[in-house]
């Protein structure tokens, strides 16, 4: 299972790989880690004729806090967001979720931002930037923009940017203190792409839930939203009862697909029971 | 499409090596082939096994997931570097060999490089992260019981 | 003892297929069908011609060879579902090849492999064995074989029977999937019209005379040499198309041609295996003593049948009545070919699909009866008093006796070692508390011992070191260090002296190999005949050394010494030096301190076992978590403990992989859904449990002067049986599981009540 040949560039600078990315067209690919994007070479299903390497960007790798947002570099190993210190609820999310990531080596190479534009729909990175509404910082030669979680996300392996187009950052709300989170995945095995995810972070306020987002990963092509299951949440006790309406309510909207792994049915009933424990266990 | 190759300075097992391999040759069968380390193993060049893990900077990964390419500027450590130059086996090397840690030994250079990752690492190891990221790696010969005493075993040697 | 193999493996320096290289050696790669089935109207090779390090490209019309031949169990009726080594003018299964591409490289061998373009008409696939069966060719349809075996009055039992209980029950397909995937080196050298065959594993004898006889060759010039090997479970080492061609290649280039599969086309070209559904039916008397046994079963071959021909469907019919009298038995065996990858054997085979479907079977029984169901296995055993125990069946051409066994005294052990009793009641504890966790059992007998025949040479060098020679070999199991340890026993000599060799068919005539946990009988029993030999012959050459009457002597510790005199002694390594062959001829005798030990034997040896499994299971979610296996086996004497255990715990984790998570899946079109390892699922240390094991030695076997019996495949066995009975007490519904793998959804199912919908709300916490 060897890959079929590409040319290889090692980008010195972020205007040398977007530079070079406007020279390949839709024939050049980011590597960054690689424990995506190498795979899907390996079995010939990614063919693209060169790959820049941004692996020597230190510039891109690493946390930045600023007006109340966390800037996380593309370039940032999940292992370094399992042992990042970042305090409040968001530090909390991105320890636990890191810990879903693969295992020990695929964590030590694989990267934050490399999983957002590799857009698997079960991805806990996917997830957390369409659960916190955060924005992809896409640069090109031409420039630089911000694209919504909303926008970026379209398919399977599939995003809104363009081929010439590097994924630099990506940007979360820093979660204060009333934030409540969890995550919760379904997986055959420890370390296996989960069948289902739930992440939730809901604002709990004199045990009312104030804001509430959950985010479902593994029912769609993309990770959603369950606007359903915000609507139950919004405005009621954080109790059993709440948690119960709004996991069936998260349920009854998915239409999963079906695949040997599960079928669109127990995928649902996944939803109803994941989402009802990453509730019931939430905490800052 | 005829691609030129990479002439590559890679540093392995303390070693500076150079190569000329195609820019998609693997870490893996760069380590097996051009350097003539063939203990790094291949059994699914997909990242599941781990029967490719080498060390890179003393951190385990999967070589059959890296290009040769990648590994330039870093250190490459494999299972042919974890004996001492007079022969005597790591600890690692011998708790394997004291616990049946092997069968086959087809995973083994792969449990070894994981298992030397994990006990030298800085910062603090309990026998839970252990077991766990003893999971990372497939074998198919021994059920794991043995791996897991073998690396506990080593770790009270490397670690007092 | 510690193993004498390890250092090597620990160190880097393996030699498996992949890592030795010869000069000028070029590279093969299998160009395989992507459909399941269909005519073949055409294949244009230009394509894959013309990239650049290509040496050659070769399918069907350039190859003049035959079919591979069967090994074993080698039935009439199946020769027209021989596997050709290139699809012809039909393809049958998603992996077939289809033609060879030899190149430089591997890299570029595959980038050639693209370019082959296989024009395929279409046709419809055979997914279901037990559908009626279609057209396999003009000639022959695919129910391949079906026999029918059994003794006793079956009818008679059924009618008289106070309760008869059936199921339906299916073992998914899966496979042994070593870590090390197949690969050949083949070196065909023009100046001397040889062969040789690196990589080669599990019956190289054999394959070295199929081999000669398929490239019209004199098996004297064909040399098959083995390395190390990464495992085998019976799927490694069979003859393969690809091993075939690789052979062919290298001929017709004259270079050595090398051959390494990955693993996508591993798990569509290995002999896949299992994959048995079985309609079971058990007679049985008021307090459950089973009158008979009536089992029909469909065996999913897959798209030809390999080397392995019968043996699966007739050792699954052997023994799947296993430890209990059962006095009147009938089983009926269907052979189905589909547009599957070919299967074959897989550790256990037969035996870990017929102990599923015998031992749920006496789950119902136990459960209609009110028994508990240890308590019903004991009011069926085979006793001591019986052994050894004969079965009117026979298979891979032995008579079915049992040679000895104690099977309650087993499970009394177990009971007690493991404390099953206080185990159940801190489940029960547990359920009460509101875990659904649960424990099962599952009792087995394991077949061991093969013959007909296995042999080593044992020979002693002027330093009195020793080199045992000989052709059966290793996958892993530790071979060497169990002739090492027979050896130093006999010969008196530290085993750190002694050397054991399997690395080449032209060191010794006759081999079998390794397979069917035959060698510690085979060729342990085999060791210990020559060192006995040589023990015989170095007290010859010695008298004549000591100027003493033979039988004034005694061997000992290495050497042979004047019987109450130590002093008035010769080393074995003085011996052998003495017999040099100017002097040995003087004496009459051979020269070397050296002699064979063949074993022959027509009896298989029955080790027995229990497995036991507890399970949690996830009322949410369905999923089951193994938290405890227990193994309890009787091995008759156990050269090495510790390796003896590895054997149960390795067997174990397959079989528990087998229970829960592998599985080949394929869609309605025929197309394989599980080519990688992120859709076969092997266990890993999160998914196997801690293994508790208890070896006992109760009852050697009087069939072999080690008594010893064998351990290979005891630790698979009964593990999807216990695990199925695990669930369906953790689930709370007995003779619930039916079908492996245990899937979560069809858990969850299991766990609602009987009527609800699955998409109720609040299904579960």
């Amino acid at each position: 299972m060897k890959p079929a040949p590409f040319a290889y560039v090692r980008a010195e600078s972020v205007p040398d790989a977007t530079a070079a990315l406007r020279r390949f067209g839709d024939e050049g690919k980011i590597l960054a880690g690689g424990q995506s994007l190498l795979p899907l070479m390996n079995f010939r299903l990614a063919r693209p004729a060169a790959l820049i390497d941004i692996g020597g960007l230190r510039e891109l790798s690493g946390l930045r806090s600023h007006d109340r947002q966390v800037s996380v570099g593309a370039l940032t190993r999940h292992l370094d967001l399992a042992r990042c210190g970042l305090a409040g609820p968001l530090g909390t999310m991105l320890r636990a979720s890191a810990a879903y990531v693969g295992h020990l080596p695929i964590r030590t190479r694989g990267t934050f931002g490399g999983s957002v534009a590799h857009a698997d729909p079960a991805a806990e990175w996917c997830m957390l930037t369409t659960l916190l509404d955060g924005s992809v910082t896409a640069v090109s030669a031409s420039g630089e923009r911000r694209i919504a979680a909303a926008d970026f996300f379209d398919t399977v392996f599939t995003t809104a940017l363009e081929p010439d187009e590097l994924l630099t950052e990506v940007t979360l709300p820093l979660l204060d203190g009333t934030y409540r989170v969890a995550v919760a995945e379904f997986a055959r095995r420890a370390g296996d792409f989960a069948v289902v995810a739930v992440m939730v972070a809901c604002r709990v306020q004199d045990g009312m839930v104030g804001e509430a987002r959950v985010c479902l990963g593994g029912v769609a092509g993309r990770p959603v939203r369950s606007p359903a299951a915000e609507a139950v949440l919004t405005g009621q006790p954080a109790s059993g009862g709440t948690f119960t309406a709004a996991a069936d309510a998260a349920a009854a909207a998915s239409s999963p697909p079906a695949d040997i792994h599960g079928s669109a049915e127990y995928r649902r009933d996944l939803v109803r029971v994941l989402l009802r424990r990453a509730l019931e266990r939430m905490g800052p | 499409m005829s691609i030129a190759p990479l002439n590559l300075l890679l540093n392995v097992n303390g070693e500076p090596v150079t190569v000329s391999v195609e820019p998609r040759k693997s870490l893996a069968d760069t380590l097996r082939e051009d350097c003539r380390l063939t203990g790094t193993h291949l059994g699914c060049e997909h990242g599941v096994c781990g029967a490719c893990t080498v060390l890179l900077d003393g951190e385990p990964v999967r070589s059959c997931l890296m290009l040769a390419a990648q590994a330039q500027g870093h250190s490459v450590r494999t299972v042919e570097g974890l004996a001492a130059e007079d022969g005597t086996l790591h600890p690692l090397q011998q708790a394997f060999w004291e616990n049946h840690g092997l069968q086959c030994g087809f995973c083994t250079p792969g449990f070894l490089m994981l298992a030397a990752g994990l006990l030298e690492s800085a910062g603090p190891l309990t026998a839970e992260m252990i077991d766990d990221a003893l999971s990372s790696n497939l074998c198919r010969c021994t059920g794991y019981e043995n791996i897991s005493k073998a690396v506990h075993a080593a770790a009270k040697v490397l670690r007092q | 003892m510690l193993r004498v193999e390890d250092l090597p493996l620990l160190t880097g320096a393996g030699r498996f297929a992949a890592d030795i290289h010869l000069d000028r050696e070029a590279h093969m790669r299998v160009v395989r069908c992507q459909v399941p089935h269909g005519l073949v109207r055409g294949i244009d090779v230009s394509g894959a011609k013309a990239v650049p390090g290509v040496l050659a490209v070769w399918s069907a019309a350039d190859i003049d060879l035959g079919p591979i031949e069967f090994r074993q169990a080698a039935f009439a009726e199946l020769l027209p579902y021989r596997q050709p080594v290139l699809a012809g003018s039909r393809v049958r299964y998603v992996g077939e090849p289809v033609a060879i591409v030899v190149a430089e490289d591997a890299y570029a061998a595959e980038d050639a492999a693209e370019g082959v373009q296989l024009d395929v008409a279409a046709l419809e696939p055979v997914i279901d064995p037990r559908a009626a069966p279609a057209r396999f060719d003009e000639d022959h349809g695919t129910e391949a074989l079906s026999f029918v075996n059994g003794y006793g009055d079956v009818a008679a039992a059924f009618a008289a029977a106070c309760h008869v209980v059936e199921l339906t029950v299916r073992v998914g397909r899966h496979t042994g999937v070593p870590l090390e995937c197949r690969g050949a080196l083949a070196d065909y050298r023009r100046s001397t019209g040889t062969l040789d065959f690196y990589g080669a594993a599990k019956v190289p004898h054999y394959n070295r005379a199929a081999l000669a006889a398929m490239l019209g060759m004199a098996p004297h010039l064909v040399v098959l040499r083995e390395g190390h090997v990464g495992g085998g479970f019976g799927v490694r080492g069979e003859l393969y198309p690809e091993d075939v061609l690789a052979c062919w290649a290298s001929r017709e280039l004259g270079r050595p041609v090398k051959w390494i599969e990955d693993r996508q086309e591993h798990l569509v070209a290995a002999n896949h295996s299992r994959d048995q559904v079985h309609h079971i039916r058990a007679a049985a008397a008021a307090d459950g003593f089973v009158t008979a046994i009536d089992d029909e079963f469909w065996l999913d071959q897959g798209a030809y049948v390999r080397t392995h021909a019968a043996t699966v469907p007739t050792l699954t019919a052997a023994m799947l009545p296993g430890p209990y009298q059962v006095p009147a038995y009938r089983v009926r065996a269907h052979v189905r070919l589909t547009n599957k990858t070919p299967a074959g054997t897989y550790r256990a085979p037969g035996r870990y699909e017929g102990t599923f479907a015998r031992e749920r079977v006496m789950d119902a029984v136990a459960a209609k009866v009110g028994a508990g169901p240890l308590e019903l296995r004991r009011r069926n055993f085979i006793t001591a008093g019986q052994m050894p125990f004969a079965r009117p069946l026979t298979a891979l051409g032995t008579e079915l006796e049992y040679d000895s066994g104690d099977y309650a005294l087993l499970v009394a052990k177990a009971e007690e070692r493991f404390g099953l009793a206080a185990l159940e009641r801190d489940l029960a504890a547990r359920r009460a508390a509101g875990e659904a966790v649960g424990m099962g059992s599952a009792f087995f007998v394991e077949k061991s011992g093969l013959g007909p025949y296995e042999g080593v040479r044992v020979g002693v060098d002027t330093a009195g070191h020793v080199e045992v020679i000989t052709g059966a070999g290793s996958m892993g199991q530790g071979f060497d260090t169990m002739i090492t340890q027979v050896c130093a026993h006999e010969l008196g000599v530290p085993a750190a002296a002694i050397r054991v060799r399997h690395e080449a068919t032209d060191e010794i005539d006759h081999a079998l190999g390794a397979f069917a946990s035959r060698l510690t009988v085979m060729a342990g029993s085999a060791t210990l005949l020559a060192a006995r030999a040589l023990r015989d012959k170095a007290v010859q050459a010695a008298a004549r050394m000591l100027e003493a009457d033979p039988g004034d002597l005694e061997y000992a510790e290495g050497g042979v010494q004047v019987r109450g005199e130590p002093a008035a002694r010769v080393a074995i390594g003085a011996i052998a030096a003495a017999l040099r062959p100017d002097q040995a001829a003087r004496w009459g005798l051979a020269p070397s301190l050296a002699a064979d030990g063949w074993y022959t034997s027509d009896h298989m040896c029955y080790p027995y076992g229990l497995h036991v499994a507890v399970v949690r299971v996830d009322r949410g979610t369905g999923q089951v978590t193994a938290e405890r296996l227990l193994v309890a086996y009787d091995i008759g004497r156990a050269v090495n403990p510790m390796m003896v255990e590895g054997q149960l715990v390795g067997g174990a984790a397959q079989g528990l992989g087998g229970a829960l998570l592998e599985e080949f899946s394929y869609d309605a079109d025929g197309q394989p859904q599980c080519t990688t390892f992120m859709d076969y699922l092997l266990p890993t240390r999160a998914e196997v449990p801690p293994v508790d094991v208890l070896i006992t030695t109760d009852a050697p076997s009087p069939r072999n002067p080690l008594g010893v019996k064998g351990a290979g495949e005891g630790g698979t066995t009964a593990m999807g049986a216990a695990i199925a009975a695990a669930v369906d007490a953790a689930a709370g519904a007995p003779g619930g599981v039916l079908e492996l793998p245990v899937r979560a959804e069809a858990v969850l199912a299991l766990l609602r009540p009987a009527g609800q919908r699955s998409t109720s709300p609040s299904g579960g916490i």
